[in-house]
């Protein structure tokens, strides 16, 4: 039997996205300037749901793209690869403040491997980082400008993200101890 | 995160893959293909690892294809042909692997004309291997960007009817191709003159006919292949005039064919012979998205084998 525990039920997470939401309003005063851009698996849908909240904060449209990250990933050939996702970015991010989404922040090496990625679709001004978990266990020199939760773990242990593009009942995050 | 269903460190056939690892390389060729389209189009996914193109054989299109994936994904290359290599002066195809080993090579692309030298390669040395085509028997990357081609623009394999019409014995393409077709549900139909396409082949799943009429006619895709001259050790048929007359692919032809079929050729053309020269440049033609989605599908499979060392314990984040 695996032991595991809830960290943020679809109510919670709602209400994280929200926080996050009106955190990236507040830092970035001209919305106009700003985009988001999702990393497959999970911070795409969640990229997708802030962006509709910003849009009924801002009263604009906000851009949303997606970047997978596999082909920058500097641990290709140390273990399994990860699916590939289309990378669907319909907007120049030169100049524009790129806010990345990420569901879970852990080692820092995607983060690191969406930076470089971003870096050939061209030269934001600024990239923030938006994650709705940030579980430590950092390897690189990257923190996340807004987080939807802090959750101490083990290294060992596992968190489990189901999102629904449109945000449902069976929405949660799992810490699996194993 | 989800991962590959792909595991494997080499690519040498279609013949031992399962359809969900075909489908993996197409799926992965997706996102390469959108690679090329844009400013910047390289990725750094092999950054830092060496590939050496062994072509024994003589290649044009391939070795090209296989270079540009390579420096498209970062790597560093090593093109090693025969007239220029060892090989001329009488070293075996082992110990040449072997010098490229010591030289710590990652992955060897090879081209050669003996059947079954990839696999032999793979079982001699640490590095990956993919077949870039071997003797008459397989050229998987060219069966891959066939299927990633036809699924492209009919949105599905199962089920459709391909023809595939030339010369199929000599053919490693047709090998491929009808491996990879009837692993994902096609329904296969060999044509051509019967030396060339001997009814041996329908315990491989193919229907097998001699009329190129029958053939083509309830085809969706109609894969032409080139006369393999120089792999023909005797005339094999009267003269290239009555190949045309009878199995060429003309305007006449053509008009009898279902309006959505679409005209597939793995080059080199040889215009006016096994097809009608403005037929090789009409819409219905496939034949340079061929080569586009062929540089896809090579960084796709450069990619995989790269990380094909089996599930490991994973830290994602």
């Amino acid at each position: 039997m695996t032991d595991s525990s809830l960290l943020l039920n679809a109510a919670a997470i709602e209400r994280a996205l929200v926080r996050i939401a009106h955190e990236i309003a507040e830092r970035n005063l001209d919305g106009s300037n700003v985009v988001l851009v999702g990393i497959p698996e999970g911070g795409d849908t969640l990229a997708a749901r802030l962006g509709r909240i910003l849009a009924a904060i801002w009263q604009h449209p906000v851009p949303v793209g997606i970047l997978d990250v596999t082909m920058h990933r500097d641990d290709l050939g140390q273990r399994a690869t990860p699916m590939m996702h289309p990378t669907v970015i319909p907007f120049d991010v030169t100049g524009r403040t790129v806010v990345l989404v990420d569901d879970v922040l852990f080692s820092g090496r995607t983060t690191r491997a969406a930076m470089d990625a971003l870096n050939d679709f061209g030269r934001p001004t600024k990239i923030q980082l938006a994650v709705l978990v940030d579980r430590g266990h950092r390897e690189l020199p990257i923190r996340a400008d807004f987080v939807g939760k802090n959750a101490p773990t083990a290294r060992a242990e596992k968190i489990l993200v189901r999102l629904t593009e449109a945000g449902a009942n069976e929405d949660q995050v799992v810490l699996q101890r194993k | 995160m989800t991962f590959m269903a792909w595991n494997r460190p080499h690519l040498l056939d279609i013949e031992s893959l399962t359809p969900e690892e075909i489908l993996t390389v197409l799926d992965t060729a997706l996102a390469f293909k959108a690679v090329g389209a844009r400013a910047i189009k390289k990725v750094p996914a092999l950054r830092g690892k060496t590939v050496v193109n062994l072509f024994v054989e003589p290649s044009t299109r391939t070795r090209i294809s296989f270079e540009l994936a390579e420096q498209r994904l970062s790597a560093d290359i090593i093109n090693f042909t025969t007239e220029a290599s060892s090989l001329k002066k009488g070293e075996t195809l082992k110990d040449t692997a072997r010098n490229l080993e010591a030289l710590n090579a990652d992955f060897i692309v090879i081209r050669h004309s003996a059947s079954g030298a990839p696999h032999f390669l793979a079982r001699s040395i640490g590095a990956h291997v993919i077949n870039a085509g071997d003797g008459a028997h397989e050229h998987p990357t060219k069966a891959l960007l066939d299927l990633f081609t036809i699924r492209e623009r009919k949105g599905r394999i199962a089920g459709l009817n391909v023809t595939i019409l030339g010369d199929i014995l000599y053919s490693r393409v047709a090998r491929s191709d009808i491996w990879a077709l009837t692993k994902l549900g096609a329904k296969v139909t060999l044509c051509g003159p019967s030396t060339l396409v001997p009814r041996v082949f329908e315990e491989m799943g193919c229907r097998v006919t001699h009329n190129v009429e029958e053939a083509i006619r309830d085809a969706d895709i109609i894969n032409l292949l080139r006369i393999q001259h120089e792999r023909q050790r005797k005339t094999m048929f009267p003269g290239i005039n009555e190949y045309t007359q009878l199995y060429g692919l003309n305007q006449d032809r053509l008009a009898r064919t279902k309006p959505d079929a679409l005209i597939m050729h793995p080059g080199p053309v040889n215009r006016g012979v096994e097809i009608d020269s403005r037929i090789a440049d009409c819409d219905r033609s496939l034949i340079l998205e061929q080569v586009t989605n062929g540089l896809a599908v090579r960084m796709a499979v450069l990619f995989l084998v790269n990380g094909g060392k089996g599930p490991q314990e994973i830290t994602v984040g």
